[in-house]
């Protein structure tokens, strides 16, 4: 054990990247078999029968078993579980039991509209909060414009205190429906992201101006700061050069935490909004009890936001080598 | 009421209300935190008692009505009065939220505060478990156990319960950590103590109140969670209804109506917000900055005047005075300095912690922190008077004619940037050096710091330097500019004495080679004599004796020097003997006491100490003191013999 362990230690030393990856690629590996266990046994697991309760109280018994044995639920657990593993991987996710289409397929056309939303969230989140939250520390730093200060909190904490899917029925019945500078519903060209976009984002943005301008206000504070101000340098270099960078791995880390929150914050936007993506998917089976599509949409979603997960701790390991060393 | 009715209540009440000032509770903020979250209180209780019976009863006549003045929100698709609904919802939404919410707190914190004392294996175990539970968002996994445990209330509660034990089992786990290797925890576990009662008696009360405050936090998250449960489709079930529910409701036919959608919506925010505002007040509460009030300084040292302008002089500054802010009011650390370095010269400035040599400094440098206040009679940089320059051209001649050298080479340098960038920078932005000759002058200046390694260096970061090549590295920095002055404050302190004697010696070179004067701050008085020309003793913000360095040891005339001086021990000192140490305390930097700030400590103080402060005034052309009566050069001479007569 002692050896084993001097070795891997003297290994971390030596390659500390490739022990970082090797450990994250674990991670990501044990907590992707978790999400694909957790969605084999949603339907498995459910109160009732699922199957009846898809295709109703008065279906015929012999319906009911032929859909059944269609999904393969008369067979031994493990024997179930394989199948679904071997299934999953030739990117067979079953079939709805409602309608009774491939549900890969129903994933395959949905799932672009919502990574793009997404996407487009969190950069909306990044651009407004990393140079927003700089400037309002530079603002307010040491107790200067009290005023501001207090706005800037009040106002951000009011925003970080809206919930995405009230924002987003507040937006679509100001905006949309009162106003109609924007589309109500669905995805109908680059007018009708900008309300599930907003909805998105406005909630981590304050979040996130909030950290970045605490972590700013920390750096402002540090002695390197005052050594870099002790050179006289210009606004723009100084706080570019030698503020953001230090500011950004905190910032990023935690950025890198909203954005799981807001893949999943899209089910209840895309409610909304009626938008042609999983999570509208997701809603519509759950009221429909239709276990196929949501297991699949929770496998896909799940697995999303590990992989994102994944990418944020390679991409702060590249911005931040120090952080690889410590960590092995 | 109270504080108004004289009943013997009252001292007790303004007693309270004075601690509620502090802690931020009557700010406009915290005023509106109580308004929202007793407002809410009182819905919860009261809007269940008054308008359940509304809110349930239908009425065929009047269905899916738009807002009229008997139904303000408009009526459901039963004919149902929606404000009805929304008020007595208050209840409905809120205990579910509470109910999660401790479930899933007891069940994080349980799990968390086992890592801080179960073994190692099982604490890595707990830790890879909660971290693995933490990668996934609470909503979707509230989703996916809403799902599981049935549609419902009693399923939704529990889903969220699940979902929001992670996030409390890891504060759990990151706080029993640091209370896991206090040496109180220590002691407990040589006593033996048994695991639960460690848990109980020892990590938990000590953790209690973040986990508290986290709690508050969480509530509002799970309103908005349960919430988002109940519009999906997960949550509360029809004929129940809370304030997801409503907005799910009124979402259906926000095209032709949106009060009934936006209604709930607000009543989902107002909870929110309050529940926020309730955390950052409590969190807010022990760390509530106070600005002070400037107020106007005594005038107790007075100015002096009529030095004249010398040509050789580098740096001249009369009666410098520095003000800082801070919550128990205004300190002034810094009460009237008065110092000159000539061309090359290096002048030591020594003195006790909290002396004020740091903000003289700083002062000198114009790089005090932001709401301290410097004034001064006269501030000569290079012949030109402060004064008289814009910002922009003292920003400039700062830059240009002055370098700083600080105490802690580790925390000196910015972690994310090459050593080339932080070298070479000011050169580039102020002398515009290409960077490539930017670049051959940095080479140049770390060689004659003797630091090999050349480029390799320029490109490695400040991390991958000892303490002592970064001190190097400065001096460096600091020279590359060709500085006609550079201000080293405690540049060895952080640095072991081999180092120290080697950076001493840079220092020598840097002085002799370009000519540049060095203020050189120490509270090492050893060091000081050793290596200035001239010595700046600095006691309780003032200037008290201005010296030639030779005559240190000897020729001190001050009794404070005197004393500092006889409390170095040298290898002649008899060891059987304890060291010599000055009794009494430094003054306080708040004080506003007239006299010689070390008279309470002087043992040869005369009654004019007291009450009126000696100015610094010259013994002889090279020696000045600020002293009523300066001790006589022999007289101390006298002492010591006496003092070696008597071993």
């Amino acid at each position: 054990m002692t050896t084993v362990s001097a070795r891997l230690g003297a290994l971390a030393r030596r390659h500390p990247w490739v022990v970082f990856c090797c450990r994250r690629a674990v991670r990501l590996t044990v907590s992707l078999f978790v999400v694909v266990t957790a969605s084999f046994a949603m339907i498995r697991l459910v109160p009732g029968d699922p199957v009846r309760a898809a295709l109703g109280v008065d279906a015929p018994p012999d319906l009911v078993a032929a859909k059944r044995h269609e999904l393969g639920l008369d067979h031994g657990l493990s024997a179930q579980y394989w199948r679904y593993l071997r299934h999953l991987t030739h990117g067979d996710l079953g079939v709805s039991l409602v309608t009774g289409e491939p549900v890969a397929d129903l994933i395959r056309a949905r799932l672009p509209a919502t990574l793009l939303l997404a996407v487009l969230a969190f950069a909306c989140v990044l651009v407004v909060a990393l140079p927003g939250g700089l400037l309002a520390a530079v603002w307010t730093r040491e107790g200067r414009r009290p005023r501001a200060e207090l706005a800037f909190t009040a106002t951000t904490s009011v925003m970080a205190g809206v919930p995405d899917f009230v924002l987003a029925a507040g937006l679509t019945a100001g905006l949309a429906v009162a106003l109609r500078i924007f589309p109500v519903a669905g995805d109908l060209g680059p007018q009708s992201y900008v309300l599930p976009v907003l909805a998105l984002a406005l909630a981590p943005t304050a979040v996130l101006l909030r950290i970045v301008r605490v972590e700013t206000l920390k750096v402002l504070a540090t002695d390197y700061l005052r050594a870099a101000r002790a050179k006289r340098l210009s606004a723009v270099p100084l706080y570019l050069r030698h503020v953001a960078p230090n500011t950004l791995t905190a910032s990023l880390t935690v950025a890198g935490n909203l954005l799981p929150a807001l893949i999943a914050g899209t089910v209840l936007v895309e409610k909304v909004f009626a938008w042609p993506g999983i999570g509208s998917a997701m809603a519509q089976s759950v009221a429909a009890q239709d276990y196929a599509v949501v297991e699949a949409s929770v496998l896909v979603l799940g697995s999303a936001v590990l992989v994102v997960n994944f990418l944020v701790d390679l991409a702060l390991a590249l911005l931040d080598p120090r952080s690889v060393i410590r960590e092995t | 009421m109270v504080l108004s009715s004289p009943s013997p209540l009252t001292p007790r009440a303004t007693a309270g209300r004075s601690r509620a000032t502090r802690s931020g509770w009557s700010t406009p903020m915290g005023v509106i935190t109580l308004v929202m979250l007793g407002s809410l209180a009182v819905l919860a209780v009261a809007g269940a008692v008054l308008w359940g019976q509304a809110a349930d009863r239908p009425d065929p006549s009047a269905v899916l009505r738009a807002p009229t003045a008997s139904h303000l929100l408009g009526t459901d698709h039963l004919g149902r009065d929606l404000l009805a609904r929304l008020l007595s919802a208050t209840w409905l939404s809120l205990l579910p939220a509470v109910a999660a919410t401790l479930l899933g707190a007891t069940a994080g914190i349980t799990l968390g505060s086992l890592t801080a004392v179960v073994g190692g294996r099982a604490r890595r175990l707990l830790g890879a478990l909660i971290n693995l539970l933490l990668a996934f968002p609470a909503l979707l996994v509230a989703m996916f156990f809403a799902a599981l445990f049935g549609a419902g209330a009693g399923g939704a509660v529990c889903a969220l319960a699940v979902a929001c034990a992670p996030g409390f089992a890891r504060i759990t786990q990151t706080l029993a950590a640091k209370v896991a290797g206090t040496d109180f925890m220590a002691a407990a576990r040589v006593l033996g103590l048994r695991r639960h009662r460690l848990l109980l008696r020892h990590v938990l009360p000590h953790i209690a109140e973040p986990l508290m405050l986290n709690t508050t936090v969480a509530t509002g998250s799970a309103l908005v969670a349960l919430s988002g449960l109940s519009f999906l489709g997960l949550g509360v079930q029809p004929p129940s209804y809370d304030w997801g529910l409503l907005l799910s409701q009124g979402l259906d036919r926000i095209y032709t109506e949106p009060l009934p959608a936006v209604a709930p919506g607000i009543a989902i925010v107002y909870a929110a917000v309050a529940f926020q505002l309730l955390g950052e007040m409590l969190a807010g509460a022990a760390a509530r900055r106070v600005r002070p009030r400037q107020s106007e300084e005594p005038a107790l040292h007075p100015a002096r005047t009529g030095v004249p302008e010398a040509a050789d002089h580098v740096l001249e500054v009369e009666d410098l005075r520095v003000a800082l802010p801070t919550a128990e009011g205004v300190v002034r650390p810094v009460r009237g300095v008065t110092l000159a370095l000539r061309r090359g010269e290096m002048v030591g400035l020594v003195g006790e912690s909290g002396s004020g040599k740091s903000l003289t400094a700083l002062a000198i440098a114009d790089l005090l922190p932001d709401g301290a206040c410097a004034t001064w009679g006269t501030h000569r940089f290079l012949g030109t008077d402060a004064d008289s320059l814009s910002r922009r051209e003292r920003r400039r001649q700062l830059a240009t004619g002055m370098a700083m050298i600080f105490q802690n080479p580790a925390s000196a340098f910015n972690p994310s940037l090459r050593i080339g960038t932080q070298m070479t920078e000011a050169v580039r932005a102020h002398h515009r050096t290409p960077r490539a000759q930017a670049v051959e002058q940095a080479l140049a200046q770390l060689q004659r710091v003797a630091l090999p390694g050349g480029r390799r260096l320029l490109r490695s970061r400040p991390f991958q330097l000892s303490g002592g090549q970064r001190q190097r590295v400065a001096i460096a920095a600091a020279s590359m500019m060709r500085p006609d002055l550079i201000v080293a404050d405690e540049p060895t302190t952080a640095l072991d004495v081999t180092v120290q004697r080697q950076i001493m010696d840079l220092l020598h070179g840097v002085r002799r080679d370009d000519a540049t004067a060095i203020l050189f701050i120490s509270h090492d008085i050893a060091l000081v004599a050793d290596a200035c020309d001239r010595v700046l003793v600095m006691y309780g913000g003032t200037i008290v004796e201005n010296l030639p360095a030779h005559e240190l040891a000897t020729g001190a005339r001050h009794p404070y020097t005197r004393m500092l001086v006889a409390s170095v021990p040298d290898l002649a000192t008899d060891r059987d003997h304890p060291l010599h140490t000055i009794e009494g305390r430094p003054p306080d930097p708040c004080g506003t006491a007239p006299g010689c700030p070390f008279h309470d400590r002087c043992p040869h103080r005369v009654d004019r100490c007291a009450v009126e402060s000696p100015v610094l005034s010259a013994l002889d052309p090279e020696h000045e003191v600020a002293c009523w009566q300066p001790l006589a050069p022999a007289q101390f001479h006298g002492q010591r013999e006496t003092e070696e007569a008597e071993q």
